[in-house]
């Protein structure tokens, strides 16, 4: 068998995010012996680039506000295909942790009462984003960093894990690779906490960081765990369109939050023709498919995408509202968004579907894996409320850190199957024994390509067939593919491991959208253009049958009558 | 379309006696960065060069290296049409893991040491804080720890020195400039060699978030370290019983 490392502790985080440390952070104040797994360097997941805001309702600025209110935007948002029970713990617990962020030295924006300021988000009904500027992102991780440095948590930098070792449906231990040095470990747990976040780098045009591929939703479900949801994916309306190399980089939602405008090449503003009521900032779904319409009747810009226009709230306030977006702008396209129009187009930006958890304590159904943030289905549904993701990573991460240290304290390790580990040891050095002329980066270009093509915003049946066709290639040349080099921090192998998972991913979205035949929040289909609660009031599960995928509708939960009476809108 | 030519420094320090450079040709597009071209020779020409990056946008601070010998964020730094070859080199004062990939663990090391936040005692469920007395801090929290203001620092570039560099002090000023905070950090300042730093402002000319670390953090905790070691503050505590700022 391949030489390798043993690595012991209660509970592996795999993943570095907000989710990740803020479970890591609740594990270790629970008493679990806690290693964190970062695929990159602490500090750098993609967490760090979250722009807008976190969600909470304070009512610092809209003193009506409270959690039943922003419950009913989340169902509402969801299109009643979120898990209530979740929604509900969500926004009851997001003041608590923002709170918490506070105390740990987290500086936020104020109002002049010398509170914590808010700022509208789409689909809101009052201003609620708790922001820093358009930099929460870093303000969250640099906060989350300062505690796993000071509380020492161990966390081990620059580890792929490739797949978990699971005996009897029950969770013991994972595989991975220490890419500094190239070695094989097996990190023996007694429980597994995902927290892997998203895959937006599986279409071409994406807001994600090149580690955003799914990996953890693929390794859970091979591991046996149901996934999801996958069809739905958030396209953010607003992602840059040029320069050509930064195409789909995020334009926060604060730009409309903040009293930004889109307009056509007629100078129109023209969501007053889709969302007359709550125009720029009504739900994404809506926004992103207004402004893909908009280019394909050909009302679109120079560069194929539609302006954004700021300049009317003057320099000053622009300024200190949105100095990221002026410096990105000014950086990257040499415009200046105080005098001069954006032009943007809708980019892939969120997973709301992932591995299936319990509500209340976010294990998924294998036995002592559990999951936090974006690799979770089921807290947003079929559309994600902008400013809900991070409240999001930190509630359940908080939550399945805790739970998960409950687990592991009735639980003694176990001994794996060494057929088992040596399988996998062989399996991740396959590519470096195949004489092929197939090369992994040729294959994620095309995954990325056949993705933003056809599982795009419009779907129809032909598209996902071809799609699907595409992919189960892929699946199989990904079997082939050769590498060159050595294990040491090898890029191309790296990838050779990524599009073997990044296909899996595709092919649930794939069959999840060929299965879901309506059209419901970011999930439209041009054949079944309507929404359907008749027949679809439910989650597409993908499950993981001894090797083959199988897929079925679970009928979302009955609503308790207290949850229920929230969702008529008092005027 | 025209070609540039990159040449990129290929190094394994486990297997390799030397690093040596290798070129290689790219495309050129407008507006291209240097990461562009770093990842268009990976995903095309070499599969197995390494070197970091996650975000793209300059917010996450991982693709710093080296543009014809200084310290760049290179998914900002734009090629130019007058550019016609470039050197890439990892950044100096960090240990070379593999070509432009670098080992920063001694960061974290810091990171460790500098005294935490640690916030006054109040009776207030959420914190009173008005909206100026943030701003002092919130230019030190831009900080994307690209670490290139470390490797510009001729401090750490010439001597070996137990001196924490600018992006430490930084982090310092963020947590003193806290309107909440408690801790006096004089101490672990002067312990770790704020006082070698001779405030030739490289750091803050260098800063891809234009902070002015010089200027804002590294001068003024000096000047607050000098204040409180005077005789006359010394003779202030003791004659007023005036605490530490």
């Amino acid at each position: 068998m391949t030489n390798y490392k043993t690595i012991a502790c209660d509970i592996l985080i795999i993943g570095a995010g907000g989710a990740g440390l803020r479970a890591a952070i609740a594990a270790h104040n629970a008493g679990a012996k806690v290693i964190v797994i970062s695929k990159t360097l602490l500090g750098k997941s993609h967490t760090v680039m979250a722009e807008g805001g976190i969600n909470a309702a304070l009512g610092n600025v809209d003193s009506k506000d409270n959690w039943m209110v922003h419950f009913r935007d989340s169902m509402i948002e969801g299109q009643f295909l979120s898990d209530y029970r979740m929604v509900e713990i969500l926004t009851q617990e997001a003041p608590e942790r923002v709170k918490e962020l506070e105390y740990w030295g987290a500086v936020f924006d104020r109002t002049q009462e010398g509170k914590i300021m808010q700022r509208a988000f789409g689909a809101h009904t009052y201003r609620r984003t708790c922001h820093v500027g358009d930099r929460i992102g870093l303000e969250i991780m640099q906060t989350l960093k300062d505690q796993i440095v000071h509380k020492n948590i161990e966390i081990i930098e620059e580890v792929l894990i490739t797949n978990l070792i699971v005996k009897n449906n029950h969770v013991l231990g994972a595989i991975g690779v220490e890419l500094r040095s190239g070695k094989s470990v097996f990190f023996k747990s007694k429980a597994i906490i995902m927290a892997t976040g998203g895959c937006g780098r599986v279409f071409k045009i994406t807001s994600n960081s090149w580690e955003a591929i799914g990996d953890g939703v693929a390794i859970a479900y091979r591991a046996g765990a149901e996934i999801i949801d996958m069809e739905m994916i958030q396209f953010h309306p607003t992602g840059m369109v040029w320069p050509e190399n930064v195409r789909g980089m995020l334009v926060t939602e604060s730009v409309r939050g903040e009293g930004g405008w889109l307009l056509n090449n007629k100078n129109e503003r023209f969501m007053k023709k889709y969302e007359p009521k709550r125009m720029e900032l009504g739900p994404r779904d809506v926004v992103a498919r207004a402004v893909y319409n908009e280019i394909e009747m050909g009302r679109g810009t120079e560069h194929g995408g539609v302006y954004l226009d700021i300049s009317h709230m003057g320099k000053d306030f622009i300024e200190h509202k949105l100095p990221r977006m002026v410096a990105q702008f000014k950086e990257f396209a040499e415009i200046d968004i105080t005098k001069e129009k954006m032009e943007v187009a809708p980019t892939v930006h969120y997973m709301m579907g992932g591995i299936r958890v319990d509500s209340e304590n976010s294990m998924s159904s294998v036995n002592g894996l559990f999951a936090a943030g974006e690799c979770v289905g089921g807290v947003h549904g079929a559309n994600r409320l902008g400013g809900n993701s991070l409240a999001d990573i930190l509630v359940f991460g908080k939550r399945a850190g805790e739970f998960a240290a409950l687990y592991v304290e009735n639980i003694e390790f176990k001994e794996s199957d060494r057929e088992d580990m040596a399988r996998e040891f062989e399996r991740v050095l396959i590519p470096f024994k195949n004489k092929t002329d197939i090369k992994p980066q040729m294959l994620k270009k095309r995954i990325q390509d056949i993705m933003w093509e056809h599982v795009g915003i419009m779907r129809n049946e032909e598209r996902l067939l071809k799609a699907l066709k595409e992919i189960e290639e892929i699946n199989f040349l990904s079997k082939k593919i050769s590498v060159a080099g050595d294990l040491k921090y090898n890029h191309e192998w790296i990838d050779a491991m990524d599009v073997q998972n990044m296909a899996l991913v595709c092919e649930m979205m794939i069959r999840s959208a060929l299965y879901r035949k309506e059209s419901r929040g970011a999930h439209y289909r041009s054949d079944f253009p309507k929404k359907d609660d008749r027949n679809w009031l439910v989650n597409v599960v993908c499950k993981n049958i001894r090797g083959v995928m199988k897929l079925s509708k679970s009928k979302v939960p009955e609503m308790p009558s207290n949850l229920k009476k929230l969702l008529v809108e008092k005027s | 379309m025209k070609n540039i030519i990159l040449k990129i420094f290929r190094y394994d320090p486990e297997k390799d006696s030397k690093p040596k450079f290798i070129e290689y040709e790219v495309p050129f597009q407008p507006k291209m960065r240097v990461l562009h071209a770093i990842r268009y020779v990976q995903e095309n020409i070499d599969g197995t060069l390494t070197f970091r990056w996650n975000c793209g946008a300059g917010r996450c601070g991982s693709c710093a290296m080296e543009v014809n010998g200084f310290p760049r964020l290179t998914c900002k730094y734009e090629i130019t049409e007058d550019m016609k070859d470039l050197t890439i080199t990892p950044m100096k004062v960090f240990p070379v893991i593999k070509d432009l990939l670098v080992d920063v663990s001694s960061m974290l090391q810091i990171a460790r040491e500098i005294p935490p936040f640690s916030p006054k005692d109040t009776e207030e469920e959420f914190w009173k804080i008005m909206p100026e007395d943030v701003e002092d801090t919130k230019e030190f929290r831009k900080c994307i720890e690209c670490y290139i203001c470390q490797d510009t620092c001729h401090v750490i570039r010439n001597h070996k020195s137990n001196y924490i560099g600018p992006r430490w002090v930084a982090k310092v000023a963020s947590l003193d400039k806290h309107p909440m905070d408690s801790v006096n950090r004089s101490e672990f300042l002067n312990k770790r060699g704020i006082w070698l730093c001779n405030v030739t402002r490289c750091c803050q000319e260098v800063c891809p978030e234009h902070i002015k670390i010089t200027e804002n953090a590294i001068i003024p905790e000096k000047e607050r370290i000098v204040t409180e070691h005077s005789p006359i503050t010394a003779l202030r505590r003791k004659l007023f019983g005036e605490k530490d700022e």
